[in-house]
């Protein structure tokens, strides 16, 4: 970690501002950072240390189980966890969102990575407007986009339907058991690509033009280009970019929530969160769902950093020169 | 590609500046073709949605989906009249969750950033370390236990219940470390301290002018995510009337399911409810810079 202000620039400035600074800036910082601790503990450390709690505990039914002291509630240790983990509802949304993170995840970047590489190059037109109306998508809520893409996937509005019916084929049922994680995956790449394109874009255009320069007057074509001097540079934000789809990817909830009514091919569990959804607000089951919220953090923390350390080399290898 | 290796350097005049490039006229129809291709497959339900607005429902099962129609007023007389402009209220909360979240949320983030970015202090590395922390947190498994604590204190089902949690941002406090680190000299604070300047007249006269483009990315990530949020506000509220445009415009296309003649107000309202997202974004383009791996360096 840099640290941006050294102290021994203290030196540099006239005493006076350096008695100034240190009378003044001993609490200040405190006072800058006192909004976002406060939230921080509020909502982010309060709620993840009470999810933990509860994810340990369970109710007892004493009794025929009425009346106010009927139900109380007990220390039940790692038997939610257990039960989570056991569970095959549980299992099945793990397994299926680890499939439609391997269909999505590669797809979007190396759709965004191309997408880049075309804007950087030289010889690409309609720039602007590609890059406008692949970036669009990130401005459509993955609510209002699967929804649209839902009406898109109905036989009876569909334009691809409607094409297939002119030639007379028979279209394949995108909303189907088989296929409905097509179906999703294609609305997360609808409204991912984009994004990820301008963030990798963006890294391009901060590398110095005279680096690959010297490529170009060596003879090597675009493409050489592209592939050894490019990307190689911009590994660090496919990286990044990479870590945080892998995250969104495990937290899948709105697109399969919207489509739902659209079809009966969507389960109330089939991803992890709307399974956490059902046991908490449909079932009633609290801890259950704390503990498969608790085993869905940990297995974040544990891919992001797993991750983190088996690429850190070469993340960093690239911008300590 | 042989345009490229034809051209020697020797055989090149060395005083030709790089931008010049007699070579480079030649477009690339290949190129040019891939991205089109995603520029089309992107703005496909863009324009599906405009046109599907302007059909009543008995046309919008039975024309050519791309042949538009005349409805698209009375489709939206229609839904502004739904259960008393309902739709128009769910627009507002959108925007108030939004648009003052982001406003509370970039205002917590740039003084966390400066702080971290500009002081000296004990604990400076591991509250920036808990808050990197906080960014790989999936947000929205926070949800339920955010739920139950609001809940405790009788705030569900209330707009605070939507608010708060959409202030702290780690996301947003990193980036604008990065920003305040990048955009505001040592020496400007220095010379602003020498003359006898307030720490707080400092933050706000001086150093957030500076960050300025930065905490207007700050503001659009936070605007757009709030935005995009489903399963919090889902979670949190029950009555209709506190609703965001999402999770109302997905309660409607669940009735949907039993009347598609809900399915134009459905279609309508995405299109009305996309509008001022489109706008804004087409407005404030040139800040999405989005330097993700510079950040990382820094940090």
């Amino acid at each position: 970690m840099t640290t941006v202000a050294p102290p021994t620039d203290v030196t540099r400035a006239p005493r006076t501002a350096a008695r100034n600074r240190r009378r003044t800036g001993r609490f200040a910082p405190y006072v800058y950072l006192a909004p976002a601790m406060t939230l921080f503990t509020l909502f982010l450390a309060l709620p993840i240390a009470y999810a933990v709690y509860l994810s340990l505990r369970a109710t007892k039914v004493s009794g025929l189980g009425l009346g106010a002291g009927a139900k109380t509630e007990v220390w039940a240790g790692f038997d939610n966890y257990a039960r989570a983990l056991s569970d095959p509802d549980f299992i099945a949304s793990v397994v299926r969102v680890g499939l439609y993170g391997l269909l999505l995840v590669p797809t979007m970047l190396g759709l965004a990575l191309v997408f880049a590489l075309l804007l950087d190059a030289r010889r690409t037109g309609a720039k602007s407007f590609s890059r406008v109306s692949i970036f669009l998508p990130y401005a459509v809520p993955a609510v209002i986009a699967s929804l649209l893409w839902g009406f898109l996937y109905l036989p009876r509005v569909s334009p691809f339907y409607y094409v297939f019916d002119l030639i007379g084929w028979d279209a394949p049922q995108i909303l189907s058991s088989q296929l409905v994680i097509f179906a999703i995956a294609n609305i997360g790449l609808w409204g991912g690509v984009g994004f990820n394109m301008i963030v990798i874009y963006t890294a391009l255009k901060a590398i110095p033009s005279e680096l690959y320069e010297a490529a170009r007057l060596d003879g090597a074509s675009e493409l050489q280009v592209a592939w050894r001097v490019k990307v190689p540079i911009v590994t660090p934000s496919l990286i990044l970019t990479f870590l945080f789809s892998m995250i969104a990817t495990l937290q899948v909830f709105a697109e399969p929530m919207t489509l739902r009514p659209l079809t009966n091919t969507i389960s109330t569990t089939w991803s992890p969160l709307m399974k956490v959804y059902r046991d908490a607000f449909v079932r009633d089951d609290i801890y259950s769902a704390a503990a498969t919220s608790v085993i869905i953090a940990l297995a974040t923390f544990v891919l992001s950093f797993g991750f983190l350390r088996l690429v850190q080399r070469r993340a960093f290898s690239q911008e300590n020169s | 590609m042989t345009a490229s290796t034809l051209a020697r350097p020797a055989a090149r005049p060395a005083d030709l500046k790089p931008t010049v490039r007699f070579r480079t006229e030649r477009r690339s129809p290949l190129a040019t073709g891939v991205l089109l291709l995603g520029a089309v497959y992107c703005l496909l339900p863009v324009v599906w949605v405009l046109v599907a607005a302007t059909k009543n429902s008995a046309e919008l099962f039975s024309t050519f989906t791309f042949a538009p129609s005349t409805h698209l007023w009375s489709n939206i007389q229609e839904l502004s009249a739904y259960r008393g402009g309902l739709f128009w209220r769910w627009m507002a909360n959108t925007a108030l969750y939004a648009g003052v979240g982001g406003l509370l949320s970039v205002t917590v983030s740039a003084m966390a950033g400066y702080g971290l970015a500009k002081f000296q202090f004990v604990g400076k590395k591991a509250t920036f370390n808990i808050i990197l922390a906080g960014v790989l947190v999936p947000g929205v498994i926070l949800a339920i236990p955010q739920y139950l604590l609001l809940a405790e204190v009788g705030l569900t089902n209330t707009y605070w219940s939507v608010l708060l949690p959409s202030v702290i941002s780690p996301y947003g406090i990193y980036l604008a470390r990065i920003y305040a680190a990048a955009s505001v000299p040592d020496d400007v604070i220095e010379a602003a301290r020498t003359d006898g300047a307030k720490e707080w007249r400092i933050f706000t006269q001086i150093a957030t002018p500076m960050m300025i483009p930065g905490l207007v990315t700050v503001f659009l990530f936070q605007f757009v995510a709030i935005w995009n949020n489903f399963m919090l506000p889902y979670i949190m509220l029950g009555d209709d009337k506190l609703f965001p445009i999402t999770v109302g415009l997905s309660g409607l296309l669940n009735q949907g399911a039993t009347q598609p003649a809900m399915y134009t107000a459905v279609i309508t309202g995405a299109l009305l409810s996309i509008l001022p997202l489109v706008a804004l974004f087409l407005t404030l383009q040139r800040y999405w810079q989005v330097d993700l791996a510079a950040g990382a360096v820094k940090a």
